[in-house]
């Protein structure tokens, strides 16, 4: 095991401003939807689709990232271990002194669980949650009512249908939030997934290609 | 006690609020130019005028090209409203021939949209029923003189141009007149000050339509002759000091604005004045908020998004009978005829001078400041007809329905006053039957208000309308329905988001659209699924978090222990 730089500077840029926004949204998504009232409702409008369009942004800078630096590959579903990590934090975790079953490398620093974690992330809570909040904001905008309520309509669908998917898909972040937040803290030190996280460094194996055999 | 004291009660607060508003009238009489005296008033009549009076500043300064005080025509004692009416159809040739096409004059209106004969002359109500065998008292809001027989009878000189053009505010019907002006009244003078209505000529009849102050319309009573800016912030001197005529702008004496023929869901911008009207520019009606705002008024681009399905009213009209005089919200005639111990009729008021219970009319509500029901409505109004079949079973009967639905591309969501009525109906025909209760020394005392008898009041009534009464009578429970649309508050009192876009807020009731905020257009199982999931995670990740941080102490513990 050694110190090795996993997550670059806009990674960690990336992960925390998504962090942030993604607080920032639900706090005020639930704030619209009624769950209750910490400001007043045209207030939580406006932040909400501000933060929206921040977030969207930055997801397009993100998406760019990925594809240029084939960081994409990091999210390759595998079946690998899968197994073995799912054991490890459902019984492994408790036993002191137990390793982690997958050894983190810089070419491979998602554990299998992750992977599909953040896959599912990717591919379906954030599209849809950013398709159907797209159509929603703009299902009465006088410059795009014309084109998005006949979409909507299209499929015989309505305003109501769009907002249950869009919340749907807010719980299934909520959701998501929540476990990872708490994975974050199961490292060793607890804070030592943060602290990579914020840092970049982290406990790693030195060779990729010997971690391999090794597992 | 005299009886016609105590019957008239609540019709004659019309009267008085009339008189005792007459001197602000008069206060604004003098600002505006047709109403300004000339230099040498009446001191000079007909005779020969060697030195022709000077005509006011105020009046060259105005439109009007006119100074009726100066009319030779005008200039003698008039004893009788014709004489008046006379005198002004010289001049104003066609303007009799216009009023006898307005439903101020026939109280009767053919709606186009259901095909329905309406219009006071026809149809029965909630508050005082029914004007067919009523005149005597009803009169008094034509515009009309009765000279014996028909009241709608086309006659020139029968169309009362004073009651709508007096400036002065001394020109006033009294309440058994069948529509005659009181004794004493200056004719020459009110005659020589004529000009164009004012909140009060409008006012007189309709601040006080159902017999007294704000009974009918929630959103207009006497409060409305000179407004604070927050009760409207139009009509205020305060705001933009409208007469009733800025919106319901008149053209050949038609006024356009009925309740009957609403429009509800008007679109587009302001009409361009001047404008002819033709197929490609069609008739707009000048008195809806659009016509001068447009339908995308505001500088949030969020709230002009409401406009295709919110009327302005909604947001705008927070409440109605803001103006410190309450509007009737009941009447239950069935509690009518009560005698006081002496086994006299009696009235009780509340501290307002509101009346709770008359003998000759039975027990009201009265509220203030009341927040509107919302409804879907697409300015088509179908009414419950004298002759409309009506069943107890299907209590309350609407004597109007306004229509409208989320789906029909017309309506838009608006605040209306639900009034409730307890009158007499014929259970045999099964139809609203009318009551004959002003005594006007014709109907053989029958007249309900004074004799205090159903049987004969209403056989009275239905021979005037001749319709069949079968004899028997019982009281069915009726709803009215009133557009609010007067009383606009000024910006900062337009509801908030929150007020709709909540659960039991003010829109709870409007089905067919979905209001982000709202909880009864959220699927229940997906909140209650969503936040026992969440629920469930935190408790996961803690009872997780927990056993490994126990299982580290035992661990280091034994280890100390070792």
């Amino acid at each position: 095991m050694a110190r090795v730089y996993l997550f670059k500077r806009f990674e960690r840029f990336w992960h925390w401003t998504q962090a942030a926004l993604i607080v920032f949204l639900l706090v005020t998504g639930f704030d619209i939807h009624g769950t209750y009232s910490i400001m007043p409702w045209h207030d939580a409008v406006r932040l909400h689709r501000f933060g929206a369009w921040t977030l969207i942004t930055l997801w397009v800078f993100a998406i760019f990232w990925h594809f240029t630096t084939g960081e994409w590959k990091q999210y390759i579903p595998t079946t690998n271990r899968l197994i073995d990590v799912a054991n490890y934090y459902a019984f492994g975790i408790f036993k002191p002194g137990a390793h982690h079953p997958f050894g983190v490398t810089q070419l491979q620093k998602h554990n299998p669980l992750q992977r599909l974690a953040y896959l599912g992330l990717k591919l379906f809570i954030s599209p849809v949650l950013w398709i159907s909040g797209l159509l929603y904001m703009y299902f009465k905008d006088p410059f795009t009512a014309a084109v998005v309520q006949p979409i909507i309509h299209t499929f015989g669908l309505t305003l109501g249908f769009v907002a249950i998917v869009h919340t749907f898909a807010a719980f299934c972040m909520l959701l998501f939030f929540i476990g990872h937040v708490y994975m974050g803290f199961t490292g060793h030190p607890p804070y030592a997934y943060v602290k990579a996280m914020i840092t970049g460094w982290g406990d790693a194996e030195e060779d990729p290609a010997a971690q391999n055999e090794k597992g | 006690m005299d009886i016609t004291k105590l019957t008239g009660v609540v019709a004659g607060i019309a009267t008085v609020l009339w008189l005792g508003g007459s001197p602000a009238g008069a206060a604004s009489a003098a600002a505006a130019p047709v109403a300004q005296p000339p230099a040498a008033p009446a001191a000079a009549p007909a005779a020969a005028p060697a030195t022709k009076p000077a005509v006011s500043a105020a009046l060259l300064n105005s439109k009007w090209t006119a100074d009726h005080s100066q009319f030779p025509e005008l200039q003698k004692k008039f004893t009788t409203g014709p004489e008046v009416t006379k005198a002004c159809l010289t001049c104003h040739n066609t303007a009799a021939d216009q009023i006898f096409r307005t439903e101020h004059w026939n109280w009767e209106y053919t709606d186009k949209a259901t095909g329905q004969t309406l219009g006071k002359r026809i149809i029965i109500n909630d508050f005082c029923t029914a004007v067919t065998s009523n005149m005597v008292h009803c009169a008094q809001c034509h515009i009309g003189y009765d000279v014996g027989g028909d009241p709608f009878k086309k006659v020139g000189e029968n169309v009362d141009c004073l009651i709508c053009h007096d400036t002065t505010g001394d020109y006033t019907k009294d309440e058994y007149s069948f529509g005659n002006p009181s004794d004493g009244i200056d004719l020459e003078k009110v005659a020589q000050k004529v000009g164009e209505p004012k909140r009060d000529n409008c006012g007189a009849c309709h601040f006080f339509g159902g017999g007294g102050d704000g009974v009918k319309h929630g959103d207009l009573d006497s409060s409305m002759s000179d407004p604070s800016r927050d009760e409207d912030v139009h009509m205020s001197k305060k705001g933009g000091d409208f007469a009733c005529q800025t919106c319901h702008e008149t053209s050949g004496h038609q006024v356009p604005g009925s309740r009957y023929a609403v429009a509800a869901a008007p679109t587009g911008g302001p009409p361009l004045r001047g404008q002819p009207i033709d197929a490609k520019h069609p008739a707009t009606n000048p008195e809806t908020c659009q016509s001068c705002h447009s339908d995308t008024p505001h500088k949030q681009e969020a709230l002009n998004e409401h406009t295709d399905i919110v009327a302005c009213q909604t947001c705008h009209i927070p409440e109605y009978a803001r103006g410190g005089q309450g509007t009737e919200m009941s009447w239950d005639w069935s509690t009518a005829g009560k005698l006081d111990a002496k086994g006299k009729p009696f009235t009780k008021t509340d501290q307002n001078g509101q009346v709770l219970y008359a003998t000759s009319k039975g027990t009201f509500t009265w509220a203030q400041n009341v927040v509107p029901t919302y409804i879907w409505f697409n300015g088509t109004v179908r009414f419950t007809l004298p002759t409309t079949k009506i069943y107890a079973k299907d209590a309350p009967i609407p004597i109007n329905t306004f229509e409208g639905s989320p789906t029909d591309g017309k309506s838009r969501i608006w605040p209306v006053k639900v009034f409730s009525g307890k009158q007499p109906y014929d259970p045999v025909y099964h139809n609203l039957v009318v009551t004959h209760e002003a005594p006007d020394g014709k109907h053989g005392g029958t007249a309900f208000w004074k004799y205090l008898k159903w049987e004969p009041a209403i056989a009275a009534g239905m021979k005037d309308a001749g319709r069949p009464f079968s004899g028997k009578y019982e009281f069915i429970s009726t709803t009215m329905t009133w557009p609010i649309t007067h009383m606009v508050a000024p910006q900062a009192q337009a509801l908030k988001c929150r007020q709709c876009h909540s659960s039991n807020g003010r829109l709870e009731q409007i089905s067919g659209v979905y209001i982000p905020g709202r909880g009864r257009d959220h699927l229940w199982w997906l909140e209650l699924g969503g936040w026992t999931l969440v629920g469930l995670t935190l408790l996961g990740v803690l009872m997780h978090g927990l056993i490994r941080f126990i299982v580290y102490q035992r661990y280091v513990s034994r280890r100390k222990g070792s």
